[in-house]
């Protein structure tokens, strides 16, 4: 989130499109219903289904699931069109004016540069003309023919009314009504938040959605301020957390990259990292990325990392291929190409894609350690469970070994929540059976390993035995001295630059914040963005004071927020370019003449002008982007593609299936079915009560939904003869599950480009553990390919069919 | 008496006593003495409490966990009970029907208690103590990584890169937990390494 939960309250209109947070994120979506009770706040719900948010919308519109980029390109036509922008943000405040090099094009649903043996682009003219003062070219007047703004002008023109009723079966009046409440907040003095979830992200487009709308709060001046911004309400407790402590294949902690094979040297690494200015006087923050690099493999190794080893640069992996995320994983290990497997916390037998491959791939390791609290079904993949899991045991030869870990309730520490807010919480009970903290296991296992290196030898043992493990009981490490790593210390006395006789930061000590970070190795941090967590101050992710000065809901002394405790990101864009309120009823921060004040912790130098320099102060332009040059792989707008599995063709792009450039293993593309064999589109959600494969485990979770079904509408109940309640068996090209038909009004037909297309809602929490009924999910139905940028895989579009079928003797 | 006391008030007025009290005034001293004394104790009264954080989604509500027995003073905690946390800034002390339920995840029946191995070709699990667990498993990973890491490339350039083995974090443990294990799978050169922001 660029805002937090209690400031949607602050809000004039909420869109939820991409997420159901009534039933999802049930006491967050409070501050929805806040909003519209105490400011008048309006809620658009635009979703397949009539979902418990829409319930309560005060406008619903029905959408095809993987059409969402066509309809929100089609708003911002209708925002272009009707002069509908908030033109003093957009000019100020955007990349409108930036000039685009010659040769870029969009043609037939493909950018300029496409080859389709590599199914990639090459994006060199995906850029701005750079001046011969180095900088940008900018044309403030928007006449230039390339610049930003007419292209995306020219880019969004398709997307009529027509056009979007046509791809999404959204109704045209339908649309313009949305249309038209959304551009109502191009009022300076009118905000929009946009909610969204994994219904924008589980698509091989997923990233170019959220693109889509973030351009359309750009250009209604939405970034920034109280009430607006791009909230993602994220799944599980520390979603946020994991994923900025880089828990990824390609991430260091804090978004920074892991190497790749082509930068050997740590001064290669850094060369491409130098974020210089690409105009005058902006911060471009990540000019200080050598800092944080360098406190990174101080934290990692501490006295080992020195400016003569290029602080330990040998001892990071480095990369051949983007990334080894989770469908690279499993393909491998589908090929016999991996032998060993950890899984913590996490149940990949019901969570990927294509079952079947996933089971198979499993039976292919020679180990699988699973560390959770509850006993998965991935630990158990091998026990056969009749329909449910039918696998033949003998022939698996995998071994496979359980640990017992604590849970939430068991344990100590930071969760860091989608409004980044780390906060701290406390162990209450004594963990059953032998069950163990996680770090207690991570630290058994270094020890072990490390053990091992220092008897044996083996290859290239540095990193493991070098690894800095300084802690009071090296078999547990305590969520404290974990929290201050991550914080950041000095490795030695910091002196003044004007007066090295004085000591401005002793060995040992924590330091303030980020700001303090060096790149000469007297600093550690293991997280740059986490610095200022537990400072000298102590832990101020423990701070519990509710204060909140003039209700604005920032809640400032309550836990931290990264970065530096700051509430909303890109917050100085709350301003004017002089620095004055847009709106002083929902004033933010101001420029008082010499410096920023207000109700948050300014995203800008405290004493940086107004109009010199830009709000996005991580962004070399200093400004936020509609066209993103070659950093998406494809493209630089959103353009729409239809799901792997579409119903109907696209209708802009025909001959393009899927997304262009999503990455797709050979076998893979081959078990992807087409409308003519599985005719009904299908989609996956979650329920109120239950959370992922979690709650089956609950006794009164299990109680309330204690079976597997899926939801059809009546009209395709009536055609295929499935009654309520009936059983009916659905299949795609991969596999085959069997449900109870919920048969509702909650999901109507939708007309596409002349042709019904019948929806499919496949809820996802059952499996074969836990105190609820035996049941299927989604992914034994799923194909596996992911979105084109950063391979979430495509659940929430794909072809099924189904029947109605005899159900279990009662 | 018809008359609403919320839990806390109910608690913060146990101790006043009752000729100060307007029902006191009234005249109505005995009838409240005798209902209090008709009340059996409250259950969460000698409980410790402790603040913590709802498990399931990214709102992240506030929680307080009741347990028979102080985990603070080294003693053996059982939770009796879970609720919301009123003071929390976004929910308030309201839970949903996921939160409601988290007592009984819990001590959930299907709970992991002891470290278990199933062999190869096996049909079941078998007990086994943690070292033994850890052992085997840091064996595991020393041969597969001594027998499989790549230390230069075709070009010669150090890559220092183990793909045979790979790690899923779990996105429900805590930023310190995650700060440990990103130590530990990075540090032995693992790049097959993803979490649940994945999916």
């Amino acid at each position: 989130m660029t805002n937090s939960w209690t400031d949607i309250k602050n809000t004039d209109l909420v869109v939820v499109m991409g997420g159901n947070a009534a039933e999802a994120h049930p006491c967050g979506f409070k501050w929805v219903t806040e909003a519209k009770a105490s400011r008048g706040a309006k809620l658009i719900v635009v979703d397949p289904r009539f979902t418990r948010t829409a319930s309560v919308a005060d406008f619903y519109a029905p959408i095809r699931q993987g059409s969402d980029i066509a309809f929100l390109l089609g708003v911002i036509n209708y925002c272009i069109q009707n002069d509908k922008v908030q033109w003093e943000y957009t000019k100020a405040f955007t990349n409108a004016a930036y000039i685009v090099k010659e040769g870029f094009a969009y043609q037939d649903g493909l950018f300029t540069g496409y080859d389709e043996s590599k199914r990639d682009y090459n994006r060199s003219t995906w850029d701005y003309e750079i001046g011969p003062d180095g900088y940008a070219v900018v044309d403030e007047t928007l006449a230039h023919p390339r610049c930003v703004w007419n292209l995306l002008k020219q880019h969004v023109a398709i997307y009529t009314p027509e056009l979007v009723e046509r791809i999404c079966g959204t109704p045209k009046d339908k649309f313009l009504t949305v249309a038209r409440m959304i551009s109502e907040c191009a009022s300076p003095t009118k905000t929009m938040t946009s909610m969204y979830a994994l219904g924008w992200t589980q698509h091989s487009k997923g990233s170019q959605n959220i693109r889509a709308m973030a351009m359309l709060q750009l250009i209604l001046g939405n970034i920034g301020v109280r009430g607006g911004g791009m909230n993602a309400l994220r799944g599980h407790s520390n979603i946020q957390g994991l994923t900025d402590i880089g828990l990824m294949s390609n991430l260091i902690p804090g978004y920074l990259t892991i190497p790749t094979e082509r930068e050997p040297t740590f001064d290669s690494y850094m060369s491409t990292r130098g974020f210089k200015p690409l105009r005058p006087d902006q911060m471009s923050y990540w000019q200080n990325y050598r800092k944080f690099f360098v406190s990174f493999q101080k934290a990692m190794w501490g006295d080992a990392a020195t400016a003569a080893n290029g602080f330990a640069y040998d001892w990071l992996p480095k990369l051949d291929v983007p990334a080894y995320d989770v469908l690279r994983a499993f393909e491998l290990m589908h090929t016999g190409k991996m032998n060993g497997y950890f899984c913590q916390g996490f149940n990949p037998l019901l969570s990927f894609p294509n079952r079947r491959k996933i089971t198979a791939a499993l039976s292919k390791l020679k180990f699988l350690v699973v560390m959770d609290p509850l006993q998965t079904e991935t630990a158990r993949f091998w026990q056969n469970h009749g329909a449910h899991n039918d696998v033949d045991t003998a022939s698996i030869q995998t071994e496979v070994i359980e640990l017992p870990a604590t849970c939430f309730a068991e344990d100590e520490g930071s969760l860091t929540n989608s409004g980044r807010w780390l906060q701290w919480h406390w162990a209450g009970g004594t963990p059953p059976g032998e069950a163990k903290h996680d770090a207690w296991i991570m630290a058994q296992i270094h020890l072990r390993l490390k053990e091992l290196y220092r008897k044996e030898g083996g290859p290239v043992p540095e990193p493991i035995l070098n690894l800095e493990w300084r802690y009071k009981d090296p078999d547990e490490p305590t969520p404290e001295e974990l929290a201050k790593e991550l914080n950041g210390y000095a490795t030695d006395d910091i002196t003044d630059p004007n007066d090295p006789t004085k000591v401005v930061l002793a060995k040992g000590k924590q330091v303030v914040s980020f700001a303090a970070l060096r790149d000469d190795g007297k600093t550690a941090s293991g997280c740059w963005i986490y610095s200022g967590c537990f400072n000298e101050a102590g832990n101020n992710m423990a701070r519990r004071d509710t204060s909140d000065p003039d209700d604005t809901g920032a809640f400032l002394k309550w836990s931290w927020a990264w970065p530096v405790n700051r509430r909303i990101l890109y917050n100085r864009a709350s301003a004017d370019v002089s620095g004055k309120p847009w709106d002083q009823s929902r004033k933010l921060l101001e420029w008082d003449g010499t410096k920023w004040t207000g109700y948050d912790v300014p995203d800008i130098a405290p004493n940086a002008k107004p109009e010199v320099v830009g709000p996005f102060i991580m962004n070399p332009e200093g400004v936020s982007r509609l066209f993103t040059r070659g950093m998406m792989r494809d493209g630089p707008f959103p353009a729409h593609y239809e799901p792997f599995e579409s119903p109907v063709v696209n209708v802009v792009a025909p001959k393009v299936r899927g997304n262009p450039v999503a990455r797709v293993f050979r076998n893979d593309m081959e078990q992807f079915g087409d409308a003519k064999e599985f005719p009904y589109a299908a989609t996956s959600y979650r329920l109120t009560e239950h959370f992922h494969f979690w709650t089956k485990h609950s006794h009164v979770n299990a109680v309330l939904q204690p079976e597997f079904f899926v939801e059809i509408s009546e009209e395709l109940a009536k055609e295929k003869g499935i009654k309520r309640g009936g059983t009916v068996r659905v299949w795609s090209k991969r596999g085959s599950v069997t449900a109870k038909a919920v048969v509702t009004k909650r999901i109507k037909p939708l007309i596409c480009d002349g042709k019904t297309v019948h929806i499919i809602g496949i809820p996802l929490h059952w499996g074969f553990m836990g105190a609820a009924r035996k049941g299927f999910g989604p992914n034994s139905l799923t194909p596996y390919v992911g979105d084109a940028n950063i391979e979430t895989p495509e659940y929430k579009a794909f072809l099924v069919d189904i029947e109605p079928i005899a159900g279990p003797v009662a | 008496m018809n008359m609403e006391l919320s839990r806390r008030g109910f608690l913060a007025g146990a101790g006043a006593g009752l000729a100060g009290t307007t029902l006191g005034a009234f005249g109505f001293g005995d009838v409240e003495a005798a209902h209090a004394a008709a009340i059996r104790p409250f259950k969460l009264a000698n409980t410790a409490e402790t603040r913590n954080t709802c498990t399931y989604c990214s709102v992240a509500c506030g929680i307080i966990l009741y347990s028979k027995g102080d985990l603070k003073k080294g003693e053996k905690a059982e939770i009796v009970h879970i609720e919301g946390d009123t003071d929390h800034p976004t929910n308030r002390g309201t839970l949903c029907p996921k939160g409601a339920g988290l007592l009984d995840m819990v001590h959930a029946e299907t709970r992991t208690l002891y470290p278990q191995v199933r062999k190869a070709g096996s049909d079941k699990f078998e007990r086994i103590s943690w070292d033994a667990a850890l052992d085997r498993i840091a064996r595991l990973m020393k041969d597969d990584r001594d027998r499989n890491i790549i230390e230069k490339n075709g070009d010669g350039v150090t890559v220092n890169r183990w793909t045979t083995t790979g790690f899923l974090a779990a996105s429900a443990t805590t930023n310190e937990t995650a700060w440990a294990t990103y130590k530990v799978v990075r540090s032995a050169g693992m790049v097959v390494f993803d979490n649940q922001a994945r999916v």
